[in-house]
This record gives structure tokens, C-alpha cells and sequence, in this order.
């Protein structure tokens, strides 16, 4: 028999141990609080985004890779109202880690700290994918971010505590950073202001919100049912009365419908990125609304 | 399944009669008894009611300070937080999660499905294509819910189109255990191999593998307790053990105490790149049947019956990989998945024509089989798949010793052709039209045409890789 190796132990070793070393592993279920969460907590956290901004939010299923990551985190950072509710609540409970089930601190919820739109006055599945909660598509509006970033901060302190001053040190750049960018953004969209637009889904009630801009109406005859071409038509007809100035859709979502009555109404399409990762330049946070901004803006001409 | 019992009439009558309201008319000392109830439950909520008020007081206070600390821009009015959570009320509030899935199907089989078999293999479970024309299929309802802090809990029961009732599955889990380790225990199908753990609504094809009804009886269930650990790795690796009571095919129900069946299983799975998923597994289960008794033709042309004694081992290797561009997989997606199963049984045979005794002759028997399939799904457009499946049975080594006189297990392989599609306007609808060529039985096609519904109400399910 080889004789005995230690080193291989300890090699062997160090590579199971390795995740635990990090301060603070995070697992984020969409790319916008991963983003976050990294703002926040710089090299004190290891951040795993479980989608990416090309993936459908809505579906997702409970991969391998995703257990085995929740396997391993400290924090699960989740928008909550039901966005994630068809993979989530699975992969936390075969995860094996009595850390990150909802309710625990090692489990951050962000929508009830939002004031959440379109909650549905009647609850059918007829309506389509409807929320009860309200539409979970929260971190459109930059001021949602901002609302979210001060409990994360106080969450990251409270599960590493001896990191608290830095987390702190951070969300105050962080957040006066983001007060001056938000000023920015909103000198910058003053042209958007009032500006009607169709939507393909309806994926950005809290940017219309924030920038005043007005939803005439959307492409899929209801919240996740493919656009249909009677329902098309329905819309074509709506914005001859009501003419708009661009249809938006997200990065995620395919091409069709909003081609089709772009062409027919002399419209342009504006591709959203929607989350951090849905284009080149939405690599952070504040790249998400520079970008978005400026696509706006095009969309516009 | 094996467990299905006739909800007696009677009891049916009892049962409504419990539920519906008194018809007497209350006694003082149940009006005293209401009134202090009804104390009891004003004075528990107000004191939740101030604990509550309490905390709003406190999470203001903590926001103001935030506020003051690091301001947030003027333009950014923070509305309170709605308890978006809490909507629900009265005794309604900890209802669990509950739902429902309506099935029904049209078959249209060549072969007499009441005289189906799998020539070489001993029948078991739940197997073949059930019955011709119209009729409704399994009716599921489930209920779930967290326990408490320890404990989560989860009942399906199964209502079939015979109007029996079963329990498909019900069993708990124990949320709170350390180092990865996930228990489970009650009625539940095994991790064993990938599709077992599946309900059957879940499935992309009307009916079970070929492999699995040969082998498994269709699924494998068990009353029992599994532990399953989750490696603290980036790559998802899971170790899991079951012990059961072996009732079920290939085992059988053998009043004794102690684990009547064991299960070990290995199941790892990663993403590669944005846009691949995969899992594989090894499984292993084994246990032991007890005068597990069936009819075969024997050489002679009689229908005889035979009991087998014995242990069964039955070995599975897995795999599925899923493909979606960048892992979006609304518009198009590929699913191929496949899994080998073996399976040894040693012990003895009893012979025993017709039934009539006298003529019994038992001698050592085993058995080495396998079989195979492998199944691909295409997602070509938003709410349509096509797939297609081929299913392999090996007949393998049977040793019949003395009992080879009387009795032969054909050189035939069992094999099956499948092709379906199916349309899925939403999540919690889907319709299928499935197509099959079978080949279970020697010299006999049966052409098989299915078209089915499944309809799923209620709470919304998970997302099962």
C-alpha cells in the first residue's frame, strides 16, 4: 500500500473548508441584490447570484448548483412577494441548512420593506401570473434600492458583527453615492417625463412610476401569457387613439411581440436590461440606470 | 399503490356527522365554557396585538435614526411598509399550503391492457397501460406546511378513479438539523435513481419506464426514514440513506420487526456555463419478498403460480442534463435524461400448478436482469414540447434449478417506442397527446394512442430539477 500522504489530507482539507474562510457567503436570487449585497459588504462577503438578467425571474428551478450553494451560504437575499416562489422555498429546504430558512436572520425578504404596486384587487390564476403581494419587479425604481440598502447593511452587520463598522463605513458612501446619482438620473430624465409607452410585460410599474412616464398598455394579454395576435391588435387599435412613443421590454424576454407592433405603429423598442448583467453596460448598479436612462432617452427620438 | 383502501360507506356517514355543527342545544356549562374561551382568545390577542405595537414603535424609531445616520434622498418618500405578509386572518392565518391536480385520459390500446405483462419478468406494483377509453386518472390532493420551528410536514393523498383513497406520501422533515443533513421521515417515495421522487403529474410522459415497472412496480415508496447530507461544496453532491419497512414490490409484506429494505444513494449535479445543467446518480436498494406470488404460463401451457422467497437487490445509475440558451427556458429548452437499472434476486421458487396442492415444488432460484431507457425533450416554442423515449428490458440469467423442468424465461426482449406532445399554457395546465409502440410480450404490438389533461389548483407548486 502508498504510504501516507498528509499533505493530500490537508490539501483535501483546505479545498472542503475553503467557502467557510470568506467572512460572509451570500446567496443572492437575483443579480440586482447580489450587486447590492457586494456594494455593500466589498471583500467581506462572497457573493453567489443564483439567475442571471437573460433568465425569466418567474422560472427557475431548483438546479443542483443552486442547492448546493444554499448548502453553503450565510445569507439568502431574496426579493420576496412571491417572485421566487416556484424554486426557493425548495432549495432552501433540501439545502440542509437551518441558517437561511425564510424567517431566520440568515434569510433577507426585501419586498416588505417597499410600498408594493398592483396588488391585485381580485386573486384568480384567470388573471394570469398575478402576485399577491403586489408586482415583485421592485428594483426598477433606484429609491426602492435605497430603501433596501440600510436593513442590508444592518443585516450584514448583525451576522458578522465583527465587521459591523466597515459594513456601516460602506452603506454610508454607498448611500450618499446613490443620492447624487439618483439627483443625476432624475435631471437627466426630465424629457421622459409624461411620456406614454406600452410595456411587454408588466416588469417596470415602479420605473414608470418614478419617472413619470405612463403605461398605456402591455403586449401580454395577462401577466405571463405570451402576447396573443388578437390582443396585438387590440393594442394597435388602443395606441391609435392614444399614440405612444416606444414599447419597452426586457432583456430577458423574447424579441416578437414587440417587433411586430413596432413595425405596424412606427414605434421604437426599447430593450431594458432590467437587472445588473442584461447588457454590456449594466455591470453594476449604477451602470442598471445609467443605461436604462439612456435607452429611454433614445427611445424617445 | 399497494396502500389503497375503500373509504367504507359508514364511515364516510360518521365522518359527515362528526363535521357538521351540533344540533343540541348547548348546556349552561358550555356557554360558560364558550364565554371563557372566547376571554382566552381576546386576552391573547391584545397582548399580541401591544407586543406588536411595540415592535412598530421600535422599527420606527431604528428608521428614523437610519435616516438621520445616512440620509436617503428627499425625492424618495418612504410609505411605510405594508405587513404584506400577514394578509390572511382569524383562524384562516396558519391554514397550510393546499392543492389539487385533476387528471383524465382517452386511451385507445390494440392490446387488451387486462391481460398485460412483461414476458420474463415478474409483474409487481402498478404496472401497464391502464384501461381503455375514457377515464379519470389519479386525483391528487396535497397539503404542506412548516410544523414549527423544527418541523415541516407534507400529506398527498391520492383519490382514484376506482374511488379508493391512498396515501401517496406523507411525511415530515426535520428543518432544523446541522451539518447539511436533511431527515425525513414517514411515507415517502425514495431518492432512489431520478424520476422515482417524481409524482406522475410531474412526469413528461403518461406512463412509467418500462425499467420502472419492471423493476420498481412502477415507483418505489416506502414507510421509513431517510437522511439525506448535503456536501458543503460549490459542486452539489448528495449522500442519502433509507430504511424502510419493505413492503413494496420487489419486496413484500412480511410481519417482522426491525428494517424490512435499505436504500443508498449518490446524486451530484453542477451547471456548466450559463446555459447546461446536469445530475447524475448511483442508487442502490435492497430487500426481501416473502411468498411474493404471480402467475406464469409454464411449459406445459398451464397457468401456474409461483412464489418467490428471497432477496432483491436492484442497482440504478441515472443521469438528466437540461439545456436552455443563457438558462432561460421559456422560450426553448432540451431535457435528456436516461437511467440503467439491474436488478439480482436470489432465494428459492415455489412451483404450483393451477393452485392445486400436492403439486408444489420448490428449488433455489436467482435472476440477474436489466433494462434501460432514454428520453429527450424539446421545448420548440413557448408552451409546446414534443419528446421522444425508447425503453430496453435485458431478460438477463434466469436460473429456474429443479423448477427449469416446469418452467423457462423467454430470450425476448421487452422493448417500447414512445413519442408525445404536449401544449402547456401555463404553468398549472398542460395537455398531452402521447403515441406508443409496445413490445411487452412475446409476438404482441400494442399500439398505444393516450391523450391526457392535467390541471393543477391551489397553491403553487415547486419547481423540481
Amino acid at each position: 500500500m502508498t504510504s501516507f500522504k498528509p499533505w493530500l489530507l490537508a490539501a483535501a482539507f483546505s479545498i472542503w473548508a475553503a467557502p467557510a474562510l470568506a467572512a460572509l457567503n451570500v446567496f443572492a436570487t437575483v443579480p440586482e441584490w447580489g450587486a447590492l449585497t457586494e456594494e455593500l459588504g466589498g471583500d467581506k462577503v462572497k457573493v453567489y447570484t443564483a439567475t442571471n438578467a437573460l433568465q425569466d425571474p418567474h422560472h427557475v428551478e431548483a438546479k443542483p448548483s443552486l442547492i448546493a450553494r444554499a448548502r453553503g451560504a450565510d445569507l439568502v437575499v431574496a426579493t420576496g412577494a412571491e417572485l421566487e416562489i416556484g424554486w426557493l422555498p425548495l432549495v432552501t429546504q433540501q439545502a440542509g441548512n437551518p441558517k437561511v430558512q425564510a424567517g431566520k436572520p440568515g434569510y433577507f425578504d426585501a419586498a416588505p420593506l417597499i410600498p408594493m404596486v398592483e396588488k391585485p384587487t381580485r386573486l384568480d390564476r384567470a388573471e394570469g401570473d398575478v402576485h399577491p403581494l403586489g408586482n415583485p419587479h421592485i428594483q426598477t425604481d433606484p429609491r426602492n434600492i435605497a430603501r433596501i440598502a440600510g436593513p442590508l447593511s444592518a443585516r450584514l452587520a448583525e451576522l458578522d458583527p465583527s465587521n459591523a463598522a466597515y459594513y456601516q463605513a460602506r452603506y454610508k458612501a454607498f448611500a450618499e453615492r446613490w443620492t447624487a446619482a439618483i439627483a443625476r438620473w432624475e435631471r437627466e430624465a426630465v424629457p421622459l417625463r409624461g411620456a406614454p409607452v406600452l410595456v411587454q410585460h408588466k416588469g417596470f410599474p415602479y420605473l414608470l412610476d418614478w419617472l413619470g412616464m405612463k403605461e398605456i398598455a402591455a403586449l401580454e394579454p395577462k401577466p405571463s401569457v405570451e402576447p396573443t395576435i388578437a390582443h396585438l391588435s387590440e393594442v394597435l387599435g388602443t395606441i391609435q387613439r392614444q399614440p405612444v412613443k416606444m414599447v419597452i421590454r426586457a432583456a430577458y424576454q423574447s424579441d416578437r411581440a414587440s417587433q411586430w407592433i413596432a413595425e405596424r405603429a412606427k414605434i421604437n423598442v426599447v430593450v431594458l436590461p432590467f437587472t445588473v448583467g442584461g447588457d454590456d453596460a449594466a455591470k453594476d448598479l449604477f451602470g442598471l440606470f445609467d443605461d436604462t436612462i439612456q435607452r429611454l432617452l433614445k427611445g424617445m427620438q | 399503490m399497494a396502500h389503497s383502501f375503500r373509504v367504507p360507506r359508514a364511515v364516510a356517514v360518521a365522518l359527515a356527522l362528526t363535521l357538521s355543527p351540533p344540533l343540541h342545544a348547548a348546556s349552561d356549562a358550555e356557554v360558560a365554557e364558550i364565554r371563557e374561551q372566547l376571554r382566552q382568545l381576546r386576552e391573547s390577542y391584545e397582548a399580541r396585538l401591544q407586543a406588536l405595537e411595540q415592535r412598530l414603535k421600535a422599527a420606527e424609531a431604528a428608521k428614523t435614526k437610519e435616516a438621520s445616520d445616512a440620509p436617503i434622498p428627499a425625492a424618495a418618500p418612504v410609505a411605510p411598509a405594508s405587513p404584506a405578509s400577514l394578509s390572511a386572518s382569524g383562524i384562516a392565518a396558519f391554514n397550510p399550503a393546499i392543492s389539487a391536480v385533476l387528471q383524465g385520459r382517452y386511451a385507445n390500446l390494440s392490446q387488451d391492457p387486462e391481460k398485460f405483462a412483461i414476458s420474463g419478468f415478474a409483474p409487481g406494483g402498478e404496472i401497464g397501460p391502464g384501461r381503455r377509453g375514457f377515464s379519470l386518472g389519479e386525483s391528487e390532493l396535497a397539503i404542506s406546511a412548516n410544523v414549527d420551528h423544527l418541523f415541516a410536514g407534507n400529506l398527498i393523498v391520492s383519490l382514484t378513479p376506482e374511488n379508493t383513497v391512498s396515501v401517496e406520501e406523507a411525511y415530515g422533515v426535520y428543518t432544523a438539523a446541522p451539518y447539511g443533513l436533511v431527515p425525513k421521515f414517514g411515507r415517502f417515495f425514495s431518492g432512489l435513481g431520478y424520476m422515482n421522487e417524481q409524482h406522475q403529474h410531474a412526469w413528461d410522459f403518461i406512463d412509467a419506464p418500462l425499467a420502472y415497472q419492471a423493476f420498481l412496480g412502477g415507483q418505489y415508496a416506502n414507510d421509513g426514514l431517510q437522511v439525506k447530507w448535503i456536501a458543503p461544496t460549490d459542486l452539489f453532491l448528495e449522500l442519502g440513506a433509507e430504511v424502510g419497512n419493505g413492503d413494496n414490490f420487489p419486496g413484500s409484506a412480511r410481519n417482522k420487526n426491525g428494517v424490512g429494505s435499505g436504500v443508498i444513494y449518490a446524486h451530484t449535479g453542477g451547471d456548466i456555463g450559463a446555459s447546461h445543467s446536469w445530475r447524475a446518480g448511483l442508487s442502490y436498494l435492497q430487500t426481501r419478498a416473502q411468498d411474493r406470488d404471480y402467475s406464469q404460463v409454464d411449459l406445459a401451457g398451464n397457468d401456474a403460480q409461483v412464489g418467490f422467497n428471497g432477496t432483491s437487490h436492484v442497482a440504478i445509475a441515472d443521469f438528466v442534463w437540461k439545456y436552455a440558451t443563457n438558462g432561460n427556458a421559456q422560450n426553448t429548452n432540451f431535457k435528456l435524461q436516461g437511467e440503467y437499472f439491474w436488478r439480482r434476486e436470489s432465494g428459492d421458487l415455489t412451483y404450483d400448478v393451477d393452485g392445486a396442492l400436492g403439486l408444489t415444488n420448490t428449488s433455489a432460484y436467482t435472476s440477474r436482469q436489466s433494462g434501460w431507457y432514454l428520453q429527450g425533450v424539446y421545448q420548440f416554442m413557448p408552451y409546446w414540447r414534443v419528446g421522444a423515449r425508447y425503453d430496453r428490458l435485458d431478460p438477463g440469467h434466469v436460473d429456474y434449478g429443479a423448477n427449469a423442468a416446469f418452467l423457462e424465461s423467454p430470450a425476448f426482449h421487452p422493448e417500447r417506442y414512445t413519442l408525445m406532445v404536449d401544449w402547456t399554457p401555463s404553468e398549472f395546465s398542460r395537455v398531452r397527446l402521447q403515441w406508443g409502440q409496445s413490445k411487452t410480450q412475446v409476438g404482441m404490438t400494442d399500439n398505444q394512442l393516450f391523450l391526457q389533461y392535467i390541471l393543477t389548483l391551489g397553491a403553487h407548486g415547486a419547481h423540481k430539477f
